[in-house]
């Protein structure tokens, strides 16, 4: 028996999640909960399944088996109670280009019993100036920001993100992470899916990484970054697409992991300043050249690549 | 501004957004308003009433053909010219003449019986030939000529035009919007609200009968003033017909792009269901004309109740409890296809 929402504060739920289009399994028995009050993340490279679970539990598609519980409600019996308390923006959601920005918003504000002022949303949006332009005339920035604000407009308990910055430039993306954290901050609970290890790293109090349809980790960043069992991650190729065996590399000090790639490997290390020397002195005895070299904090991404061998993003 | 919370309403919000986004776009006001008075005023200037019609004839050059030709032009109402004889054939089949007379005792009338004009100008001729030859006639009739304003084609021809207009916007100025609004993905953002959506499909056909009162208006002001169009029945008669027919497409409107997924697939439909109704419902030619057998189904098309019931109004002034029928027929279109189009509709 699951246990009643009130007790268990989830704000979303969802177990045992199918849903197949014609011979694709796009969500192969999913199950997630979002705590009320958090900002969770579903990670995970395109075609994982994400936007299909948003938008189930969103209420706009139906799985083909599985539970649902948002906000403590269900889909099919108390649709009109939820909608009015969730906020949604979809993943390139196209509104009508002859209205203004100020008309959008207040469009949707009619749909809504409860909720905030035009001119608040406009300026939490720093939307002011653009309050009189056509939506056609945005830029992609704005429209994003435009399409966030139609998801507040009602104050929602539940705001849904699906891939809020893709395609933005830096700073449009850096106003809309600010914007996410305050309604956070505010008591607000989050559900985002993004293939952008920053932004969940960035914003995610918790993240789900899903593959082919399933979670196939889920924690905290930090937590999930730890379980690489280092923090720091050394990459390089040898001249020629050379290489040293597994153990070799393996009993080198401070490191923990080796990952082969297509042509660059990977160490995961504890300790840079001891690994590297050591993996140059190797090199340096077996006579073989470095072509690359190149070490970063280890990420969401690496977590990815070490449970599916695959990068989030092939680019 | 402060929060006004629940005096937005949703209705009106989306009904004025429907009317700004008609209003920004500046070609589909060319084809709501301009379009129409183009056409009438076209129309207008092709068939005016020139009059009494002379009959073409023309007379084979042979022996005898000048007196023949000077005979004929002298009668009333024929004009008469001469034509080679390799020329007559051509001159028949491209309708420069409507008759050859070939000069002889007696003379012979080339023409195609089948042409009503080509029958009429044989038994013109034949008068006129006859009575040069000495014929006399038994009495001569008395004659009254008529020519009323609200007999002509142009008089006949603006309510079809008007009914075909509404009929055009209707299915057009819907369809379009509604399978734009869906390709573009606003309606699944739409139906993530708490929106009701029977909200949106009413705004789209109040939206319509705003952008009527323009369409129908202008119209309609155009042709009094060109062409003197009259109005006989009731204004008010006049304007609800115009609003029952507006619903009634705007319904059928909504049905066509209840599924469609692409401007294309609306595009083919629309064609699909217009062409036949241009054809059959009486605009540009009474639909008499088509066998008895067909009258029954072009009389429960939707058009040819609303051109039935527009030209009743406007040309024999009938009050509004005589178009009952055609109401009917309207009414039920409408209604049904919003029925369906409710039930059936894509929303995403």
């Amino acid at each position: 028996m699951l246990p009643s929402p009130a007790r268990s504060g989830a704000a979303a739920r969802c177990t045992g999640l199918v849903k197949r289009y014609e011979d694709v399994l796009a969500v192969a028995g999913l199950d997630l909960e979002v705590r009320t009050g958090e900002c969770f993340g579903l990670l995970g490279p395109n075609g994982a399944g994400k936007t299909t679970t948003i938008e189930i539990l969103e209420g706009l598609l139906e799985p083909d088996a599985g539970e649902v519980e948002v906000l403590g409600l269900r889909w099919g019996a108390d649709d009109p109670a939820l909608r009015e308390r969730l906020g949604i923006q979809l993943q390139e959601t196209r509104l009508n280009e002859k209205l203004t920005v100020e008309e959008t918003i207040r469009l949707f504000r009619s749909f809504y019993r409860r909720g905030r002022d035009v001119d608040d949303v406009l300026g939490l949006l720093e939307l002011q100036h653009k309050r009189a332009s056509w939506v056609g005339k945005l830029s992609g920035g704005q429209r994003q920001r435009l399409a966030v604000a139609c998801a507040l407009v009602n104050e929602p308990d539940l705001l849904f993100l699906d891939e809020p910055t893709t395609g933005l430039d830096p700073q449009s993306r850096r106003q809309l992470w600010a914007l996410i954290k305050d309604f956070r901050r505010r008591g607000g609970t989050i559900l985002l899916t993004t293939h952008y290890m920053d932004e969940a790293q960035a914003l995610c109090d918790r993240v789900a990484i899903v593959d082919q349809g399933k979670v196939i980790a889920l924690g905290s960043p930090g937590d999930l970054v730890a379980t690489l069992g280092a923090d720091h991650v050394i990459e390089f190729a040898i001249t020629d697409g050379a290489t040293l065996p597994d153990a070799t590399l393996r009993a080198l000090p401070g490191v923990g992991g080796v990952r082969r790639g297509n042509d660059a490997t990977e160490l995961i290390a504890s300790e840079v300043h001891l690994a590297v020397p050591a993996l140059l002195a190797e090199l340096e005895r077996h006579g073989l050249h470095l072509t690359r070299l190149v070490t970063h904090h280890a990420t969401l991404e690496d977590v990815f690549v070490v449970l599916t061998g695959r990068h989030l993003r092939d680019e | 501004m402060s929060d006004r919370g629940g005096a937005f309403s949703p209705l009106v919000e989306l009904t004025t957004a429907r009317l700004r986004e008609f209003v920004r776009e500046p070609e589909a006001l060319f084809w709501v308003v301009v379009f129409p008075i183009l056409l009438a005023f076209a129309l207008g200037i092709a068939f005016p009433n020139r009059g009494e019609q002379p009959v073409l004839i023309g007379v084979e050059q042979t022996d005898g053909a000048e007196a023949l030709a000077r005979t004929l032009q002298a009668a009333r109402g024929i004009r008469a010219r001469l034509v080679r004889p390799a020329d007559a054939e051509r001159a028949l089949r491209n309708g420069e003449v409507q008759l050859v007379v070939v000069p002889g005792a007696p003379p012979t009338y080339r023409y195609d019986p089948t042409r009503t004009e080509s029958r009429l100008a044989r038994l013109v001729v034949d008068s006129a030939l006859q009575r040069a030859s000495g014929r006399t006639d038994a009495w001569q009739a008395g004659e009254e000529h008529v020519d009323n304003v609200g007999s002509r084609y142009i008089d006949w021809l603006i309510p079809g035009l008007l009914g075909v207009n509404i009929m055009s916007t209707g299915l057009w100025g819907i369809g379009f919007s509604v399978v734009q609004a869906r390709t573009k993905k606003l309606l699944k953002r739409l139906v993530a609200t708490p929106m009701r959506r029977s909200q949106y499909l009413l705004a789209h056909l109040l939206a319509r009968l705003v952008f009527l009162g323009v369409e129908v208006g202008a119209l309609l002001v155009f042709a009094r003033l060109a062409f003197g169009v009259p109005i006989r029945g009731s204004l008010l008669t006049l304007v609800g017909i115009a609003v029952v027919g507006a619903l009634s497409f705007g319904g059928l409107g909504l049905l066509l792009a209840s599924r469609a997924r692409t401007l294309e697939a609306i595009s083919g439909l629309m064609n699909v269901v217009t062409l036949p109704l241009w054809v059959l419902s009486g605009v540009f030619f009474s639909s008499a004309n088509f066998p008895a057998a067909m009258q029954p189904v072009i009389r429960v098309l939707p058009l040819t109740a609303l051109n039935d019931a527009l030209r009743a109004v406007m040309l024999d002034g009938a009050p509004a409890r005589a178009l009952g029928g055609e109401v009917a027929v309207m009414a039920a279109w409408g209604l049904g296809s919003f029925a369906i189009a409710v039930k059936i509709f894509r929303w995403r």
